[in-house]
């Protein structure tokens, strides 16, 4: 949970315009009362269990224990989720808390375009009006979500400012709320921004950790003894691990993107070459370069494609409880590919980057050893981009 | 070194006018020209903005000075050693507007220590509310650096908080969203005014929006002074070099409506 202000250690915060700080604080009880409130809770997990699937299968990956020969590999299928991947958890919470604030609008940035449809999708079942902002290359890379987003309702607005991807998505979403504030809510799609956003979305996504908790104490007894799941701003890793955080066994790794390699330009590797700043409401790591100025990121996965992080992932590693490591590109296709042909699931790649970890660390662990890896996501969205860089030409 | 910590003590001693300049659009030479045309233009205070590669509050107008200005190379560093320049030899009050990450990154304390040395007598952060002021003020006030408060539309129940903490003068922003130019402002902007005016009795300055020498007039006939952001910048961007008789002009004309009797 976090501390006085919305803060994990130094990180979190509350850095936003005046403009919008009667609205953060609004939202800020808003949340507090309702998480403690019987009815809400029952129409939130009423939701996740009618609308979303819920609970999420535990899924032991036979093939792949047996072909890696090493820990037994568990996956969690937030795949098989209704929208195709973990964001529609903390997206129903959002939308039910900005209906009982008495909202009409939501507005979200977003950057694989899962965020978006989740949103879109929420907005469609309990009558909101819904517009998204999108980096204008990425509207271009995921084609197929920005058409799906127009099919439930939603306006979609390209975003051309900056580097035209999910950093400025954030920005021109901010910008929007500043604009028109009062009958609108902000859906934040990860575990970033200012308070309350980080721990609210956190507690939206910790539906995975709790349901893991129980499904691998049925399966095997005990908790596992590593975690791993990608990282982008962090939410479907924060919703596995938040529930584990007190249990010193078990391990936690989060994977974010190393694209073309950390020793490049090209990549979003915040953990491993960021350093402490001040932005998108928060206090945590960025990449950026020695005046502050926010470094342009690259990866093939426009949802982890993001110079921050969540704070309290900052807070994690900084308290050494939790590890994070760099994926390439290169291995993250591989994984894709790997998980298609050996368990006959095609994983979003951004969970890609998370089964290229696990490939690389489950045979250097026992066999009584337990894994599990959150499958964040499906990979549909990916197939035409995979081919492209594969060399086939294929689009959506 | 001159104590500039009095310098905002006399620029509301007239209907002021602020002007805003994006620093190294289109560079940092540009800038320095233009900041002393408009002081002897007859600007009161002048606000230098160092760019920032996100500026959330900022409209189109000024995120695209932002990218002109940090693609001609020019750093946080290179806008101290400007504003000591001219500051050198030129009397008139300076304040920088920025975001937070330039200001915690480059170090808060030193921030405000190369503030002072460089002749700069305020700080405007629009990303930092008042909640999170205590990040910044104890190195303000210890380099005599007024941290300049902002007051939105939206603020309501939150001005006299703010108000009655502030120093140096109160922000106080004209109408919802980001900086750019409009033609109507925020229906309760002199009842925002009128309820700063309860807390505290230092100057208000109304900022975002105003273009026309008129908006300005009616700005200062409830408030202590306009301050103009997009419209120069806009002049910049389609004069580049060329543009310091324009913006000089453009001061000159809002000077003397200011001043009419």
């Amino acid at each position: 949970m976090a501390g006085d202000g919305g803060r994990y250690g130094e990180y979190g915060g509350q850095y936003v315009p005046e403009t919008l700080m009667n609205a953060v604080i609004e939202l800020d009880e808003a949340y507090h009362r309702y998480i403690r409130d019987p009815e809400f809770l029952r129409e939130l997990d009423d939701l996740n269990h009618r609308y979303t699937g819920r609970p999420s299968m535990l899924y032991y990956a036979d093939r792949m224990t047996r072909d890696l020969e090493g820990a037994k590999v568990y996956l969690k299928r937030e795949d098989l989720n209704h929208t195709g991947a973990h964001k529609i958890n903390n997206v129903i919470g959002q939308c039910l808390l900005a209906k009982r604030m008495g909202k009409t609008r939501v507005i979200a940035e977003t950057g694989a375009g899962q965020h978006g449809v989740a949103t879109a999708t929420l907005a469609a079942y309990l009558g909101l009006e819904c517009e998204v902002f999108m980096g204008e290359h990425d509207v271009e890379r995921q084609a197929l979500n920005v058409y799906r987003m127009e099919l439930l309702g939603a306006k979609v607005h390209p975003v051309s400012s900056g580097t035209g991807v999910l950093k400025d998505a954030v920005n021109e979403t901010l910008r929007e709320w500043t604009n028109r504030v009062s009958d609108t809510h902000y859906v934040i799609g990860t575990v970033m921004g200012p308070a309350p956003f980080p721990e609210m979305v956190c507690e939206f996504q910790s539906v995975i950790g709790r349901e893991v908790r129980k499904q691998i104490m049925e399966a095997e007894g005990r908790l596992p003894d590593c975690l791993v799941a990608c990282v982008g701003g962090g939410s479907n890793a924060i919703g596995l691990f938040h529930e584990f955080i007190g249990d010193e066994g078990v391990r936690m790794v989060g994977c974010e993107a190393g694209g073309k390699g950390v020793d490049t330009e090209r990549h979003a590797a915040t953990m491993t070459k960021g350093s402490t700043g001040i932005f998108h409401g928060m206090k945590s790591l960025f990449c950026q370069n020695e005046y502050g100025q926010i470094a342009p990121v690259y990866s093939i996965s426009a949802g982890l494609d993001y110079p921050g992080i969540g704070p309290e992932h900052a807070y994690l590693k900084a308290m050494d409880r939790a590890e994070y490591v760099a994926v390439t590109d290169d291995q993250a296709v591989d994984a894709f590919e790997y998980l298609s042909r050996t368990e006959g699931i095609i994983p979003a790649i951004e969970s890609a980057h998370a089964i290229a970890y696990a490939r690389e660390l489950a045979p250097t662990m026992s066999k009584d050893d337990i894994i599990v890896v959150n499958l964040s996501g499906r990979g549909d969205k990916d197939v035409a981009a995979i081919a492209r860089y594969r060399g086939r030409d294929i689009h959506d | 070194m001159t104590d500039h910590s009095k310098d905002l003590e006399r620029v509301f001693s007239r209907r002021a006018f602020i002007p805003f300049v994006t620093c190294g659009d289109p560079d940092i030479e540009t800038t320095e020209r233009m900041v002393r045309a408009m002081a002897e233009a007859g600007a009161d205070l002048i606000e230098l903005g160092i760019p920032f590669s996100d500026p959330i509050a900022e409209g189109p107008v000024i995120q695209g000075a932002d990218v002109r200005a940090l693609s001609s190379g020019v750093t946080t560093d290179d806008i101290f050693d400007m504003a000591e320049r001219v500051r050198a030899d030129l009397d008139v009050p300076m304040l920088v507007m920025t975001y937070i990450n330039p200001v915690f990154v480059y170090g808060s304390e030193r921030f405000m220590d190369r503030c002072r040395r460089a002749g700069i007598c305020a700080i405007i952060v629009p990303d930092m509310p008042y909640e999170q002021k205590q990040d910044l003020q104890p190195y303000c006030t210890e380099y005599g650096i007024r941290l300049i408060s902002m007051i939105a539309p939206t603020s309501e129940d939150r001005i006299s908080m703010i108000a009655s903490e502030a120093e140096g003068f109160l922000y106080i922003v004209s109408s919802m969203g980001v900086t750019g130019v409009r033609t109507s402002f925020s229906s309760n902007l002199e009842d925002m005014v009128s309820a700063v005016r309860r807390s505290t009795d230092i100057p208000c300055a109304v900022g975002f929006g105003i273009s026309t020498p008129e908006q300005a007039r009616h700005m200062t006939d409830f408030a202590d002074g306009a301050i103009v952001g997009s419209a120069i910048v806009r002049i910049v961007a389609e004069h580049g070099r060329d543009s310091v008789p324009y913006v000089a002009d453009y001061v000159r004309r809002m000077r003397e409506e200011l001043d009419r009797e």
